[in-house]
């Protein structure tokens, strides 16, 4: 049914840099949060009267509590040099989701209230007061920001967008005016622990459920376990992991790896999501309380490790934000990364496997298994901008490529303006993963799109991997607009997992005999 | 003293007073804001070495911009380096005896002015035909440039076309930055050394109230300045602290 809503952008071999369209998608905004959604989070339930005032009170709050958004409004120079690296912009060709332009929504007003040059000469400068189509524009546009950081690349000053989207979306919130994706979410997340607003006698079912399909699959016990007391590693993973596609291929990988390890882990019922949209919404506080259920489960489960799976604004907030917010982590195992993504923790086995004879590894792949694939992948824009891994700059690209090419014969990355520091967003990221913002996620994908297709097309590939919950479900969603299929999506540790040959499990001669038994 | 020396006298007092007082006011301002988290735009360096070595590249070849937009590094970094060394000849103005450095490039250098006003012109011209550029000026954007190719071409036509008695000027200056105004002698009043003198001290009033405040601005970068440690090392600002208590 939205297919015939808005028109499908068509993909170039060659990346275009359309003309402006003014007004392109001056339509496209999401849910107002309702009073129930707003409250919980500290928030006035609709927009107060004087909310002209008490925005320019919160911008001046913000202004005062952080250096970036204050150097960010002030250092502008309007060079241009980030108004065609915005996938929303390249997508919907709106003048006003160009980096700039939107900052801009935020730093007219600014300008007016809080500089001499503004308040003095507006006109001059460009700016503007808070009139009500100004607070419209701000809702809509910071609404079309993904915060994927992909401007501040290509900015002599570093200016980043999502640093004065996470700042408008705060002012916006304190006046009563907040969106009802994001704000229901981390509502459910601390009512119930995830985002998914899943109890925990639901996850124990899922967690038996996937320790049956493995048990059928491979003849071999891996356990999922929950809540268990005294285990050494906390796994905190995106909930779409339990029970999402690809996502759960992804956990079910895991845990096969924590199994071959040997090590002792558990999911926590009370941690039981990665993701903090806290961060999407620029509020410290609710971020900082969403990440002390993580430290609080640690500590009662005992644990001596915290890994991240597969998400990558959890992954930004795990590595960044994490020691900040709920640090310090004194308790912890200080001879392990506090905290470790899943990828590090995989291509550190086999990093140390690497010398050892092929019986001694602890984790043994069979690559054929994965040979139906050609496989390439999409960096995401939060582990590949706003954090690492490894113990070196530019390791959050090396490791996941690594592990890849350890488990797969056939791997292929797409053009180098798409990857790396460079990667476009799937669209769908910052809290915009909501059906009402469908269009903009369509066209928001096609930067994405269209590199992918190259490499369909000049390179046989079948499959893109990547390690980011948000990414998998955007992609999942969006690809059949372009015309693929959804399955076309796999998780990193879906890989790992179809490759890895667990102790005990049935080896390939074995199978092939069954095989050609069941064949006969 | 003529009308005109006293009134420049007193412009480039109050210039240079509310260029530095402006400026000082500013840095001061971004440093004293905390930057709560650790947002260093990744890949980034792991060492403070490092940091360093990024906002040299940074500062001095414009690395990002130039992975950014080819045209408008080229135009904006010939710009600003032909800037800074007609800058660095300009000492020559202000010093008695003159650095054998200062001597020695002025010859070379006075020529960057054409480099200058090349780079600026280049900037207009994009900024004005560049749709999406010119979406997003406003009239104080061009009128930046305006005002520094106004500095930069009557500059350029002082010293190759109608020559001013440079030596007064240079009089002039010295006696206002030593404070003795006993001797001090007549400024030049050939237009071409009114304007330029005159754009000059403009650029210094509005450098603290504008964007030029990119140029401290860029070294209180968190996205470019912060080392990417915040696993190894817990960085917290004082009004977060406050939450934990």
């Amino acid at each position: 049914m939205a297919k015939a809503e808005f028109e499908i952008p068509e993909l170039k071999e060659y990346p275009e840099i359309p003309p402006i369209q003014p007004g392109a998608m001056a339509h496209s905004k999401p849910y107002v949060a309702k009073a129930d959604f707003q409250e919980p989070l500290g928030y006035p339930g609709e927009l107060v009267d004087d909310w002209q005032d008490k925005a320019i009170e919160a911008m001046g709050d913000l202004l005062g509590k952080y250096r970036s958004l204050q150097v960010f409004l002030d250092a502008c120079v309007k060079c241009g040099s980030c108004t065609d690296k915005c996938h929303y912009y390249l997508g919907t060709a709106d003048p006003k989701n160009m980096p700039v332009a939107r900052q801009d929504l935020l730093r007219k007003v600014y300008r007016r209230y809080f500089t001499f040059a503004g308040k003095y000469f507006p006109k001059l400068v460009g700016a503007t007061d808070l009139t009500e189509e100004v607070l419209e524009d701000w809702y809509n546009y910071f609404h079309q920001c993904s915060q994927c950081r992909r401007c501040s690349v290509f900015c002599p000053y570093g200016i980043d967008t999502a640093e004065i989207s996470m700042a408008a979306r705060e002012i916006m919130d304190r006046i009563g005016l907040g969106q009802k994706y994001c704000n229901e979410i981390v509502g459910k997340v601390f009512r119930i622990g995830n985002n998914l607003g899943l109890p925990g006698p639901a996850l124990e079912d899922t967690l038996e459920g996937l320790e049956e399909d493995v048990f059928d699959d491979t003849g071999v016990e891996v356990k999922y376990p929950l809540d268990k007391k005294g285990a050494d590693i906390l796994l905190v993973t995106p909930s779409a992991d339990f029970f999402a596609e690809p996502h759960v291929d992804g956990l079910i990988g895991y845990g096969k790896v924590f199994h071959e390890a040997g090590v002792n882990w558990t999911l926590s019922s009370k941690a039981s999501e990665a993701a903090n949209f806290g961060m999407f919404i620029g509020s410290y506080e609710n971020m900082r309380k969403i990440s002390l259920r993580i430290r609080e489960a640690a500590l009662e489960l005992g644990v001596k490790r915290i890994v991240f799976g597969e998400c990558g604004h959890a992954w930004r907030v795990a590595y960044s934000f994490l020691n900040t917010l709920a640090g310090p982590w004194d308790f912890l195992d200080q001879n392990y990364p506090i905290p470790q993504h899943i990828c590090e923790f995989t291509y550190d086995l086999i990093q140390k496997d690497k010398d050892k004879p092929e019986e001694e590894k602890v984790l043994k792949f069979d690559k054929s298994q994965n040979d139906d694939m050609v496989v390439t992948f999409h960096d995401s824009c939060n582990v590949a901008r706003a954090s690492r891994m490894g113990d070196f700059p530019g390791g959050q690209f090396v490791i996941p490529r690594e592990i890849i090419k350890t488990v797969c014969n056939n791997f292929v990355d797409m053009d180098p303006d798409t990857v790396y520091e460079k990667t476009f967003c799937c669209g769908g990221g910052g809290g915009l993963l909501t059906d009402e913002l469908m269009e903009l996620r369509v066209k928001g994908a096609k930067p994405r799109m269209e590199a992918l297709r190259n490499v369909i097309e000049e390179d046989g590939v079948t499959h893109m991997a990547m390690i980011c919950a948000i990414c998998k479900a955007q992609f999942t969603k969006v690809l059949p607009y372009y015309g693929r299929g959804m399955d076309m999506i796999v998780s990193l540790h879906q890989l790992v997992s179809n490759a890895i040959v667990l102790t005990g499990q049935q080896t390939e001669d074995e199978e092939e005999e069954e095989n050609e038994a069941a064949a006969e | 003293m003529s009308f005109l020396t006293v009134a420049f006298a007193a412009l480039f007092y109050a210039a240079t007073i509310l260029l530095v007082v402006g400026l000082a006011r500013r840095i001061y301002l971004y440093w004293k804001t905390p930057a709560p988290l650790k947002i260093p735009t990744t890949p980034a360096p792991i060492t403070t070495g490092g940091v360093v070595l990024r906002m040299f590249r940074e500062v001095v070849f414009f690395e990002s911009l130039f992975k950014g937009s080819k045209w408008t590094w080229l135009f904006g970094w010939v710009f600003h380096m032909a800037l800074f060394a007609v800058l660095f000849r300009h000492l020559r103005y202000f010093q008695e005896p003159v650095w054998g450095l200062v001597e020695w490039v002025g010859p070379l250098f006075k020529y960057l002015a054409f480099a200058m006003v090349i780079g600026l012109l280049g900037l207009l011209a994009r900024r004005y035909l560049v749709d999406r550029v010119r979406y997003i000026s406003a009239p104080s954007d061009y009128l930046m440039l305006l005002l520094l190719l106004g500095i930069g071409i009557s500059g350029a036509l002082t010293t190759f076309v109608a020559h001013t008695d440079v030596v007064a000027v240079k009089s002039f200056f010295r006696h206002l930055m030593t404070f003795n105004f006993g001797t001090m002698p007549n400024l030049p009043s050939d237009p071409l050394m009114v304007i330029h003198l005159g754009l000059v001290a403009l650029l210094m009033i509005i450098f603290p109230i504008s964007k030029l405040l990119h140029a401290p601005g860029v070294f209180f970068s968190p996205t470019r300045n912060q080392v990417d440690n915040p696993r190894e090392k817990r960085h917290i600002a004082d009004w977060a602290r406050k939450l934990e208590q």
